[in-house]
C-alpha cells in the first residue's frame, strides 16, 4: 500500500481532520469564515486557480484530491499580506506553505511545477553546506531542462551574469566550494534528527 | 566599548561576493558611524528563507533557526540577535515565536540539537537593524550627525514585504508604513509620500521560479517610482534590492520602457549623508549606478 492510500484509509476521507493533524497550522482551517479578503490581497491572487479561501472551503468539503495536487498554494510568494488583514487571524501563508509541503510529501504536488522544483533546489542547495550558494542556485534554474536549453538560458542571462559579477555581487569562486558553516557535518546531522522527529509524527497519528 | 552592541545574523546573501554584499558592505560602514558593533554569530547558517518549505518540514525549518539561536545564546549571551536580512528576521523570529508557544516543538528542536552537543532556551530578542536604529538610536540622534545632507535627492521609500509584515516596526501600520520615509527626511532627502507602491510585493523568490508574473510586479514598482519623480527607490531589504534592480533589463526588452532606476539601502543613504565616501557607501555594488547619491557623496 503506498503511503498515499495508506494515509487516506486512515483518515476514512475525513480530509479536515487530516489536515488539522499533519499540514503546519492546519488546525486553523475550520476558522475561516470565507471573507475572501485574503485573495483580493495576494499579489499573485489572479493566477490562483484556488484562493485560500477556496482551498479552506474545499478542505471541509474532503476535496482531497483538487487541494493537493493544486498548483494554487505554490504560487504563495511570502508577503504575508493575507496574514495580517485576515479579521480572523489565520496564519494563511503558514497553511499555504503546510499544504504545499504536504502534497509533496505525499508525491501529489503538480509535475514540473516551477516553485515546487526551485523550494526543493533551494532547500538542497543550502544543506549542503549550511548556507546558499547563490550561483550553483542560478545555474540550476537555467540548467533545469538540460545542457542544451541551459547554455541557451545561460546566454540569454550573460549580460545579468557579468553585472553582477562587476559589482562583486556573484563570485565565480563559488562553483568551487564557495561559502560554507565549519561543520556542516553537525548541521545535517541535527537536521536529518528533525525530519526523523517530523516524519514519525505524522506516521503515527492516527494508529 | 561602542554605544550598542548586538548578536549579529548576517545571511547568506551578505557574504563576500554574494547578492547583497553590497548591503554588508554599507552597514558595516554605517554601524561604524553610528557607534554599533555587530558581533557575528560563529557559524551561523541558512534559516532557509521563505521557500525552503518545499524540501523542509515545519521542525527542521524552525530547527536551523533553532542552531542559530543556539550559537548566540552561547557566545553572545547578553546581547539580543540583530538581523539585517528581511528573511532572516523573519524567519528567526517566526521562530523564536513559535517555540515559546508550543513547547513540545522547542523539545524536539533541542532533540534534534544535541546531536551536534547544542541547546537553546530561546530567550532572546530576535530584531531588525531597522529597530536598532528607531528605537536604540533614534531619528534625533540620527539626524544629529548628518555631515551632507541628501539635498534634493526625491526617494521612493520602497519598504517591501518581509520587514514590514507579519511582524513590523512597533507602531508603524501594515498598508502605511513611515519610517523609512522618516529617515529619508531625517537625512535631508526628500520622502515620496505618494509612493503607493512602498509595500508592493516584487515576487519574493518566485522572481526566480516565476519570473514572468514575478516581473510584471517589478514593472509595477519602478514605474510608480517614475510616476512619483523619484531619483531612486531605497529598501531594507536585500531580495527586494535585487529583483527591483537587476531585472531592468529584461523588464524594458518585454514592456518597451526604458528603465533606469537606481535601487539604493537605507544603510548606503545614511553613510553618504554621514559624509562617507561612494565607496565606503559600497555605491560601486550598483549595477543602476546612483548618479545623484554619487554626486552628493563627491561633494
Amino acid at each position: 500500500m503506498s503511503t498515499n492510500t495508506g494515509t487516506v484509509e486512515k483518515y476514512r476521507n475525513n480530509f479536515l481532520k487530516e489536515v488539522e493533524a499533519n499540514v503546519e497550522e492546519g488546525d486553523w482551517v475550520k476558522m475561516c469564515m470565507q471573507c475572501g479578503v485574503c485573495a483580493g490581497s495576494c499579489p499573485l491572487g489572479k493566477h490562483w486557480a484556488h484562493p485560500p479561501q477556496e482551498i479552506f472551503m474545499m478542505i471541509r468539503a474532503g476535496k482531497r484530491e483538487e487541494v493537493l495536487t493544486s498548483d494554487s498554494m505554490w504560487m504563495c510568494t511570502s508577503c504575508y499580506n493575507c496574514i495580517v488583514r485576515c479579521p480572523r487571524e489565520l496564519p494563511i501563508t503558514h497553511i499555504m506553505h503546510g499544504l504545499a509541503n504536504y502534497a509533496k510529501r505525499l508525491g501529489l504536488a503538480p509535475k514540473a511545477q516551477p516553485t515546487a522544483w526551485f523550494s526543493q533546489v533551494f532547500w538542497d542547495n543550502m544543506m549542503k553546506k549550511g548556507r546558499v550558494n547563490e550561483l550553483k542556485l542560478g545555474l540550476s534554474l537555467y540548467f533545469k531542462d538540460g545542457i542544451v536549453s541551459g547554455i541557451k538560458e545561460s546566454i540569454k542571462h550573460q549580460k545579468l551574469g557579468m553585472n553582477m559579477m562587476k559589482a562583486k555581487r556573484m563570485s565565480p569562486m563559488e562553483l568551487f566550494g564557495g561559502h560554507g558553516v565549519k561543520s556542516a557535518g553537525d548541521l545535517q546531522k541535527i537536521i536529518k534528527k528533525a525530519q526523523e522527529i517530523e516524519n514519525a509524527r505524522l506516521e503515527s497519528y492516527g494508529k | 566599548m561602542a554605544k550598542h552592541e548586538y548578536s549579529y545574523y548576517p545571511g547568506c546573501s551578505s557574504q563576500k561576493g554574494a547578492s547583497g554584499s553590497n548591503l554588508q558592505r554599507s552597514v558595516d560602514t554605517m554601524c561604524e558611524e553610528l557607534d554599533v558593533k555587530l558581533n557575528q554569530i560563529p557559524d551561523w547558517n541558512c534559516c532557509s528563507a521563505s521557500i525552503g518549505y518545499g524540501g523542509g518540514g515545519v521542525l527542521p525549518r524552525m530547527t536551523l533557526s533553532a542552531r542559530n539561536i543556539a550559537l548566540s545564546e552561547q557566545h553572545h549571551p547578553d546581547q539580543e540577535i540583530v538581523a539585517t536580512c528581511a528573511a532572516c528576521w523573519l524567519a528567526t523570529k517566526e521562530a523564536q515565536e513559535r517555540f515559546e508557544d508550543d513547547p513540545s516543538m522547542m523539545a524536539e528542536a533541542n532533540q534534534a540539537l544535541a546531536e551536534a552537543g547544542l541547546e537553546f532556551k530561546n530567550k532572546k530578542k530576535i530584531r531588525h537593524m531597522v529597530e536598532v536604529l528607531i528605537e536604540d538610536i533614534g531619528y534625533d540622534q540620527i539626524g544629529s550627525g548628518v555631515k551632507r545632507p541628501l539635498e534634493g535627492l526625491k526617494v521612493a521609500g520602497y519598504v517591501g514585504c518581509q520587514t514590514n509584515r507579519p511582524f513590523g516596526i512597533d507602531g508603524e501600520s501594515f498598508e502605511n508604513p513611515m519610517y523609512l520615509d522618516k529617515l529619508v527626511d531625517t537625512l535631508g532627502g526628500e520622502s515620496i509620500k505618494t509612493y503607493e507602491k512602498k509595500v508592493q510585493c516584487c515576487g519574493g523568490a518566485l522572481a526566480f521560479s516565476e519570473p514572468v508574473k514575478s516581473q510584471e510586479m517589478i514593472h509595477g514598482i519602478i514605474e510608480s517610482a517614475y510616476d512619483n519623480g523619484a531619483d531612486v527607490i531605497a529598501t531594507p531589504c536585500p531580495l527586494c534590492q535585487a529583483n527591483v534592480e537587476i531585472y531592468q533589463d529584461e523588464i524594458n526588452a518585454k514592456y518597451g520602457t526604458k528603465f533606469d532606476m537606481p535601487v539604493v539601502y537605507y544603510s548606503q543613504l545614511i553613510s553618504v549623508a554621514y559624509g562617507r565616501d561612494a565607496k565606503d557607501s559600497s555605491l560601486d555594488g550598483q549595477i543602476i549606478k546612483a548618479k545623484k547619491l554619487e554626486k552628493i557623496a563627491g561633494k
